[in-house]
């Protein structure tokens, strides 16, 4: 199984910014590489099991279904039914932890996911870097650094 | 009705380096202002699951707290409370520790949950929160480096008609550099450690295991206890007493990574904790702690680990300084390269081809000729006990006559003459190393027969002073971390089996590099 692991530190407090990624239909609104996105069938974005159907902005579509949603632990687990990536069994968890020194966020975003492995080291990069880091210097610039 | 207290701070350190200093159950002294001593219980390691700790705090209070988890690979361990002075019921805590991969630092998380009388429970939830985490957060802080953040507020002196344990710990203690020292049990004391002693020049078998006591660093150097030991043929030549870098007795190696576990007079930026490595002399690395001057380490970047800059350390600086200061080469020109499945001669090869020049590697096994050219060299030649013949033949082939414009040669004596044979006009022959013995005395004159320069470059004289040395540990750990260049897996044995490890390189047999573990 291949393994990415990306985390940084927000400077809000964590129940600020779990307030925008809790929104399993928000990422339009908080990454840069979403155009657009709807949840199926109409469910609520916090119906755990809805699926989110999204376009990213270089035209690849993804499906992805909520598998746990948590306000306590401030955590988001979902896994890809379809995307152009070629990945398989992917599940991704996304969890802030408050900072009490500061007031502020940590953020860390784990995904794990078979594929071939010659395209392991080139799915690890890009979805580490241009996925999880890319979305959370967004978050990091829209709360202030 | 239960109480749950959390507190989180970010450390300006590499996660590893925090954790090696927090996983040690009975180290807490060193960094928690309210601890004054500790120790634990029946003489049982402190990473010891179920291990006890008995401290005692500033103020006289005693208390026993009991590991219950512990887990390198989360970087948390759990513990709980069996004997304090106040009604902490049930007090359970973890401590975690998270990288943030978007820079080498890390957060803590500390948090407990218990169940105390109700009409104390806000007044010891402060306690726990401001006095126990949050001090101890704010010591980690300063010891390793970053600034305390301006949210901080002074003197969290809370309920002390509540709280008379840690009234005495109230005002912030600052950890300044002496006092965490002093603090530290190693400081100011001789370690006893393991090491390889030399007491006669020879073969392999001359290194034998020895304790040692290493003494506190003296003023500029640090006290180190290292995780990974590189060998290379310097340590194979100092045994031999080629060189008399290894004064008897000795201890040989020049090359480790390790932690910084105690600061000499003098040494400002450096902390305890801190994961660095050294390349070169003072000799003295086959040992599981060790002091070195402080202006020869390098910190470890946080994502690289302590095998692989090992392994490729003192090497990777001896190709950064062939190729930048010894001979630069051009695009096109041709090089031959001995050894090239060698720890070195791995790394050398890739550098030569980045550098756009055509590498012709020299080994003695199709199989080492299969790392080789992994490697990059564009072709092999395979000379070895099956296949003894000279190369110049072979080379004239490959270069239509011209011989090659630069040779790598580490064999020493028995291979100096070829390797000039080997050479066109103008040529560089560098001599990296004497394997097979010293060159000796050689006549120059025959050097101008085709223009020859010929450099036997010594590792010190191209890393003299610190500057140098931390610019050439940037570009290597650069081209390490981007994953430039590849390092192969060492062959890693312990710290007692120094012998094998040398017999076995001078065998010929390996590809690639060993490392001794202590």
């Amino acid at each position: 199984m291949a393994k990415v692991y990306i985390s940084s530190v927000i400077n809000a407090p964590a129940g600020q910014v779990w307030g925008v990624v809790r929104d399993f239909d928000g990422l339009p609104k908080w990454t840069p590489f979403v155009a657009d996105s709807r949840i199926e069938q109409n469910q609520p974005a916090d119906k755990i099991g809805c699926i989110r159907n999204f376009t990213l902005k270089d035209g690849g579509r993804i499906r992805e279904r909520l598998l746990a949603l948590s306000d306590y632990d401030f955590t988001v687990v979902y896994s890809i039914l379809e995307s152009p990536m070629g990945v398989e069994s992917y599940i991704a968890t996304l969890k802030l932890i408050p900072i009490t020194d500061g007031d502020r966020c940590f953020a860390e975003w784990s995904a794990e996911f078979d594929c071939p492995p010659n395209r392991e080291q080139e799915l690890v990069a890009h979805i580490g870097r241009n996925v999880f880091l890319a979305a959370f210097q967004s978050l990091k610039s829209r709360f202030g650094g | 009705m239960t109480t749950r207290v959390m507190r989180s701070g970010v450390i300006d350190a590499p996660a590893e380096a925090v954790w090696h200093l927090l996983r040690d159950f009975n180290g807490h002294g060193s960094w928690h202002p309210a601890i004054a001593q500790s120790r634990i219980e029946a003489g049982e390691p402190a990473d010891l699951v179920g291990a006890v700790r008995a401290f005692s705090l500033q103020d006289g209070s005693f208390l026993r707290e009991q590991l219950i988890a512990l887990s390198d690979r989360e970087m948390s361990f759990t513990y709980c409370l069996l004997d304090s002075p106040i009604p902490l019921h049930g007090y359970l805590a973890r401590l975690q520790l998270r990288p943030v991969t978007d820079g080498g630092r890390c957060l803590l998380v500390w948090e407990s949950s218990f169940t105390p009388p109700p009409a104390q429970a806000e007044s010891l939830a402060r306690l726990v929160g401001e006095n126990i985490y949050e001090a101890g957060i704010a010591a980690l802080q300063r010891h390793f480096g970053g600034a305390v953040p301006a949210s901080r507020e002074a003197a969290p002196a809370t309920g002390v008609a509540a709280a008379p344990m840690l009234a005495a710990a109230a005002p912030q203690v600052v950890l300044s550099r002496p006092a965490t020292r002093s603090t530290l049990q190693s400081a100011g004391a001789s370690l006893a450690a393991t090491a390889i002693r030399v007491e006669q020049y020879g073969g392999p078998e001359v290194m034998h295991l020895a304790e040692v006591t290493v003494p506190p660093p003296g003023p500029g150097e640090i006290r180190l206890q290292q995780t990974a030991i590189g060998v290379n043929f310097i340590d194979i030549y100092c045994r031999r007493g080629d060189f008399s870098l290894l004064q008897l007795p000795g201890i040989p190696g020049m090359e480790a990574t390790g932690l910084v576990i105690d600061i000499g007079a003098g040494v400002a930026d450096l902390s305890i904790g801190d994961r660095v490595a050294y390349a070169g002399p003072p000799i003295g690395a086959y040992a599981d702690i060790r002091n070195v001057p402080a202006d020869l380490v390098v910190r470890i970047p946080a994502d690289l680990d302590d095998r692989t800059v090992a392994a490729a350390y003192l090497k990777g600086v001896t190709v950064d300084f062939l190729l930048q200061d010894v001979h630069s080469l051009k695009r096109g020109e041709t090089v031959l390269l001995r050894a090239a499945a060698g720890g070195l001669g791995l790394l050398l090869s890739q550098a030569a081809k980045a550098a756009g020049a055509r590498v012709i590697g020299v080994v003695s096994t199709p199989a080492k000729a299969e790392a080789a050219r992994q490697a990059g060299c564009d072709e092999v030649l395979i000379q070895g006990r099956a296949e003894p013949g000279p190369l110049a033949p072979a080379l004239q082939a490959l270069t239509a006559g011209k011989g090659v414009d630069v040779v790598f040669d580490g064999g020493g004596g028995d291979t100096y003459a070829e390797s000039l044979d080997c050479l066109g006009l103008r040529g560089h022959l560098i001599s990296l190393g004497q394997a097979s013995g010293a060159i000796g005395a050689r006549d120059i004159d025959q050097l101008v027969a085709k223009s020859v320069t010929v450099s036997r470059p010594n590792f010190a004289h191209y890393n003299l002073d610190r500057e140098t040395r931390r610019q050439r540990a940037a570009r290597l750990f650069q081209s390490l971390r981007r994953g430039e260049i590849k390092v192969w897996p060492a062959t890693a044995l312990p710290l007692e089996a120094a012998a094998e490890a040398h017999r076995q390189l001078e065998s010929r047999s390996n590809i690639g590099t060993y490392l001794l573990l202590p």
